[in-house]
């Protein structure tokens, strides 16, 4: 059990090893200044001549948005109309047929918003063709989509008053040439030697020892699995995502994936100070993630590393955790820290199956995605903090009876009104979305879709309703993880999910871009003995104290018809 | 606004030759060198392929280690887990029933011999792993049946147990294909 424990340790400090210099370098990159990959220059002024792009021309925020929503429209016809005939294109080497509308509809929002959640299964839903030129090209340039529309807020604070926040396309062509394809190359490398297949060859087939005949779902996935945790999108090649053998075959693979989920994350925060030249500030930050994080992760690692107290009552040990749904090769530990990385960022890849966790553990792995800013996913998740940030800066404002203000620029009613929308706007898609479904499981139980409402649930009781919950809320977090048992591939969770994706993406996004665009462009004014600081361990706390009390009053309710019902009347019966 | 979207097609096709065409390729290029030559590792018995080192598959003969419970069937084209919560009253008694046919075949062992991970369904249903408590609770019943000394196979277990990584990392584990080709060949 120790070496377990020491994977998790081991992992986090690599984690922070690679993450904070990273940081450093992508502050370097994004403000222009001389970085090592400058070598790469000329390549990328052949993307954007070939593209018709100036990288030179300046954007306010309000042609930033307008550029970043374009091209994600243009992904989003694109995509659909590729998986809707995936059977008709080339490339299919299983045979499998074309998506339905409504499937294709939330498929490929669910790629264009770098939520992942998938209501095919990789080896019998997908083409080799929708693979690559749909799903992974949509993990690259979603997470680009993400950092670029960061960088945006960045730059409305490296300057005391400003309007000219760069340009969209230049961030975004970097984003992919000096950080996503270099670390995917690696990544990539290290899991085809590491057993993930890489070639193209279509299903094998064996004899088993025994004498079964198997068919064995392969395909390039390599290249796939590195860019799906790099860019915090999480949709698996195969069904069983990072459980599979073949998506993560050992436990330094296992290693490699949480790190690279985990690194672009913090990266941006780090990058955040020093773009802005306010290295405390993303310290502070940084500071409250973690302990966040900590503070989901240690009692998921307790409820896990316990065991079912119900297979326990049988007589059988438990002195391995809780194992269902979980792999050998990995244990409980770290399954447990995967659980809790992959729901507070977005990234959704799960290497054991959340539906067949502890009750606690489900508790805690619906709050990180509520939450959805420890960490968060690439580029959004300081956006989400930054919402968060401009409340307590609201909050700590009327408290002491200043005009609050947030790095120099006035905080006024406006922009307190989109932050507030903004914070508003998760509880009312989670908690509607929830309401709708239970109340069209209870009362249309035999409406005519692909799987019948009555037919929906894995599980019963409160533990079924923890699966409409998830489904919904990982939905709004863009996460993509899910409580599988859920039979969500018809018309009604198709149609529901893919428009709580989409609102839940851009929304959380236009935000925070127009609220920083808004500041930027106020009269600077310089720090006096009056400042509220941001910086201080204090407004630390404060910030920490917001995220918690929103949370709570928004979700308490519902976690508790869900994993707290089922831990206190099931389990401890 | 025209701009913008002649813009992202123009981008979206350079990015694709990039992205979809030249870094799956190398990729693929690369992994020729691999074990599998980027198919996956197989595993060969007699010049036969017996099955890939990385994925598990059904042995229910008694005269083998029996791996995990799987979901569905250790079917390669179909991975999935159970979904089952923890609470599931039919789940419970689905792990009941394991509990019994493991008893019933191995009858020296007692309830609490039995490891979590041989009553319980793997994430992938594809799970290549037992752990080292597993297989041994198999050694007597095997030695039976094939009349070989408890003591040789207790060696091939040890022999076949992965240690953690590095030897500090993560559990201990025993791939149960590799274990039984093993004990195929002890004559």
């Amino acid at each position: 059990m120790n070496t377990e424990l020491l994977g998790i340790v081991a992992t986090f400090l690599l984690t922070l090893a690679i993450a904070i210099p990273l940081g450093k370098y992508l502050a370097k990159v994004f403000a222009g200044e001389k970085v090592w990959t400058d070598f790469l220059k000329p390549f990328e002024s052949g993307i954007y001549r070939l593209s018709g792009i100036n990288p030179k021309e300046e954007m306010n925020w309000k042609q930033h948005l307008k550029a970043l929503l374009t091209i994600n429209l243009v992904w989003l016809v694109y995509g659909f109309f590729v998986l809707i005939y995936q059977d008709k294109l080339p490339w299919n080497p299983d045979g499998n047929p074309g998506m339905s509308p409504d499937l294709s509809f939330n498929s490929i929002i669910s790629f264009v918003v770098n939520c992942n959640l998938q209501h095919y299964s990789g080896e019998t839903g997908v083409s080799y063709l929708s693979q690559h030129y749909v799903m992974m090209f949509l993990q690259f340039v979603s997470c680009a989509t993400g950092i670029a529309a960061a960088v945006v807020l960045f730059k409305a604070f490296r300057d005391k008053t400003t309007t000219k926040l760069g340009n969209f396309w230049d961030f975004f062509v970097k984003s992919i040439t000096r950080l996503l394809l270099p670390l995917s190359l690696v990544m990539a490398l290290i899991l085809t030697f590491n057993g993930t297949p890489s070639s193209y060859e279509g299903k094998d087939q064996f004899i088993s020892l025994q004498g079964d005949t198997v068919n064995v779902s392969r395909g390039p996935a390599a290249a796939f699995i590195a860019i799906k945790h790099l860019g915090t999108n999480g949709g698996g090649w195969f069904g069983a995502n990072s459980a599979h053998p073949l998506e993560n075959p050992n436990y330094f693979t296992a290693m490699v994936e949480l790190i690279a989920q985990v690194i672009i994350p913090i990266a941006m925060v780090i990058a955040f100070g020093f773009f802005i030249r306010r290295k405390k500030l993303a310290w502070t930050i940084f500071g409250v993630m973690t302990i966040g994080m900590l503070l989901l992760l240690i009692p998921t690692l307790s409820s896990e590393l316990g065991g079912n107290p119900a297979i326990a009552k049988m007589g059988i040990s438990q002195a391995t955790g809780a194992m269902e749904g979980k792999e050998v090769r990995f244990g409980p530990a770290i399954s447990a820290y995967w659980s809790t990385v992959t729901t507070i960022i977005s990234t959704g890849s799960v290497n054991s199956m959340h539906d067949s966790s502890m009750p606690l553990t489900g508790a805690w792995q619906l709050l990180g995605m509520m939450i959805n800013s420890f960490y968060g996913g690439c580029g959004v998740g300081i956006l989400n903090y930054f919402i968060y940030l401009i409340i307590a800066v609201f909050i700590s404002g009327l408290m002491v009876g200043r005009t609050p203000e947030f790095l120099g620029h006035k905080v006024e009613a406006r922009e307190i009104k989109i932050a507030a929308i903004i914070t508003l706007l998760s509880p009312f898609l989670i908690l509607t979305g929830t309401a709708i479904a239970t109340y069209t499981f209870n009362n249309y139980g035999d409406a005519n879709w692909a799987v019948q409402p009555q037919n929906w649930l894995n599980n019963p009781g409160s533990h079924g309703f923890s699966e409409m919950l998830y489904e919904v809320t990982s939905s709004n977090a863009n996460n993509g993880s899910g409580f599988e048992g859920l039979g969500d591939n018809n018309t009604f969770w198709n149609v529901l999910t893919g428009i709580i994706l989409l609102l839940g993406r851009f929304l959380p996004i236009i935000g925070p871009i127009a609220i920083a665009g808004l500041l930027g462009a106020k009269k600077f004014i310089p720090e006096s003995a009056g400042t509220l600081k941001t910086d201080t361990k204090t407004f630390a706390l404060m910030t920490f104290a917001v995220i918690i009390v929103l949370n709570a009053l928004s979700y308490f309710p519902a976690l508790t018809l869900g994993p707290l019902a089922e831990y206190f009347t099931a389990l401890s019966r | 606004m025209k701009k913008y979207i002649i813009q992202s097609i123009r981008l979206t096709l350079v990015l694709i030759v990039l992205l979809c065409v030249l870094y799956p390729l190398s990729i693929a290029l690369a992994g020729k060198l691999s074990a599998g030559k980027g198919g996956g590792e197989k595993i060969t018995k007699n010049g036969k392929v017996v099955g890939y080192a990385l994925l598990g598959q059904s042995f229910t003969k008694p005269e083998y280690f029996w791996g995990r419970p799987s979901a569905v069937g250790y079917n390669a084209a179909g991975s999935a887990g159970s979904n089952k919560g923890p609470s599931n009253e039919d789940y419970l008694k689905g792990v009941s029933n394991r509990i019994d046919t493991l008893l019933k075949y191995n009858p020296t062992i007692k309830r609490s011999d039995i490891p979590a991970d041989m009553v319980t369904a793997s994430g992938s249903g594809l799970d290549p792993n037992i752990s080292e408590q597993g297989a041994i609770i198999q050694i007597k019943r095997i030695a039976a049946i094939r009349k070989i000394d408890e003591r040789k196979i207790a060696e091939l277990v040890i022999k076949n147990t992965q240690g953690p990584f590095l030897g500090m990392f993560g559990p201990s584990s025993v791939n149960v294909l590799k274990l039984n080709i093993a004990l195929d060949e002890i004559k």
